[in-house]
């Protein structure tokens, strides 16, 4: 067990330090939820209220998630190390789990910065909000590094992503709108642990399928 | 196997037969419902093409687990061709639900009714299966790819049900309520021919559509061999 930990623990390094040296994903996933939070500012009439704000908070985290999922697969795809990957004398479902801790540090780091601008720019976020923003980051970064792994073997994977990826993200931002808005967020954060749990193992079971010639 | 394949030709005619014996009995044998009149006789024709359609994306998830399990070639395109049933059906579905609606409820859509949007949720990501599917080239590492998005499918439908009924909590509230009355046994009767013809029917367009796509199949590959 150590040794799967350890192969996981060292492809997830690696995206940290690819990005550190090129920082092509962070700054852009930063950059566009505070522009998106800026036009969803002006999109919104002016008597919305709050509970309109949540929503809208929403699905500038999911299409965030998207622009760094879609960077994902860039650097095994660009050099054939997926290839490399694969017939390395480990499990293919550690290649995943890498992935996963590696988008999700990068989503959290995004959050880190949109929450706060949310908060002071909109509506305050309370403790389930931000449990339900935990929570659902965890299952858009465990079925998105799974999706955008296939999307990254078609062609056309820029559009294809977001069609692969919308459909399965519905039951997250049903969960973290809840937990959001909802006066008792325990049945949305359940819930949306209940999806993690549910689509994780799916991803980690499948993920072989996916990668293997 | 024991008992012979009824041929496609036999089954055809036993699914317009039965379509027709459907039709005969909606019409004339089932009462006009007392409160919504005629059009409630959509409602067996559209609850029979939406459960048809679950059952073909159900066809398209299980041959998917049988592909990944066996590795078999052949379920490649048995799983392919009922989740294709199942859209077919699936648009038939929308179009005969928003008929309904309109009529029964004065709307051509509504969020508050579950099953409708549990639907269009599992339309959508089974549209986004054919995307899938057409921009990977022809392989084994297509086949499985579709294979694992198919069988996710089948994850989504019960979570997608619960989170929707989650979100009516706070989306909207309730104001429609599903029809009323309870079916009589004649009702239920023709609803239940009604569900055999339409299953027959895409039964037979299954085997016909995977019959017609083996024969392409073989005769690209006798072309390569020929070519080669």
């Amino acid at each position: 067990m150590n040794g799967y930990l350890g192969d996981v623990a060292a492809l997830a390094r690696k995206d940290l330090k690819l990005e550190l040296r090129a920082r092509d994903t962070l700054p852009a996933m930063v950059l566009f939820v505070l522009a998106t939070l800026v036009v969803f500012h002006f999109a919104l009439p002016a008597d919305a209220g709050d509970d309109a704000s949540y929503g809208l908070l929403w699905i500038a985290l999911v299409f965030t998630a998207l622009l760094g999922l879609a960077r994902a697969w860039a650097p095994e795809r660009e050099a054939g190390a997926l290839d490399g990957l694969v017939l390395a004398p480990s499990d293919r479902s550690a290649i995943w789990l890498g992935k996963t801790l590696a988008t999700l540090a990068f989503l959290a780091a995004a959050e880190l910065v949109a929450l706060p601008a949310f908060a002071l720019l909109f509506a305050p976020l309370d403790l389930g909000a931000v449990a339900g923003v935990a929570l659902a980051s965890l299952g858009i970064c465990a079925v998105g590094s799974l999706v955008a792994a296939m999307a990254a073997a078609a062609r056309g994977r820029e559009v294809l992503l977001p069609l692969l990826f919308l459909p399965l993200a519905i039951p997250l931002v049903v969960g973290g709108v809840g937990a959001s808005i909802a006066d008792d967020p325990s049945r949305y954060l359940a819930f949306l642990g209940l999806y993690d749990a549910v689509f994780a193992i799916l991803s980690w079971a499948a993920f072989e399928y996916v990668v293997t010639e | 196997m024991s008992i012979p394949k009824p041929t496609l030709t036999a089954l055809a005619a036993l699914a317009v037969g039965l379509g027709g014996l459907s039709v005969a009995m909606i019409f004339f044998v089932a009462p006009v419902d007392s409160d919504q009149g005629l059009t409630q006789k959509i409602f067996y024709v559209h609850v029979p093409i939406a459960l048809t359609a679950y059952a073909g994306f159900g066809l398209g998830a299980w041959k998917a687990l049988r592909l990944l399990m066996t590795r078999e070639e052949r379920y490649d395109l048995e799983s392919y061709t009922g989740v294709h049933q199942g859209t077919i059906f699936g648009v038939l579905t929308l179009v005969t639900g928003a008929i309904w609606a309109k009529a029964s409820w004065g709307v051509w859509w509504t969020w508050s009714s579950d099953q409708l949007v549990l639907f269009l949720v599992l339309f959508l990501f089974y549209c986004a299966y054919f995307m899938l599917r057409f921009s990977i080239e022809p392989g084994p590492r297509r086949e499985r790819i579709s294979a694992v998005y198919a069988l996710f499918g089948v994850a989504l439908i019960p979570v997608s049900f619960f989170a929707i009924r989650l979100a009516n909590d706070f989306i909207h509230p309730t104001v429609f309520t599903r029809e009323g009355p309870q079916m009589t046994g004649v009702m239920f009767a023709a609803f239940c021919v009604s569900w055999v013809a339409i299953s027959l029917v895409a039964y037979v367009m299954y085997r016909a559509e995977l019959a017609g796509k083996r024969t392409d199949a073989n005769l690209r590959e006798l072309r390569e061999a020929l070519a080669s």
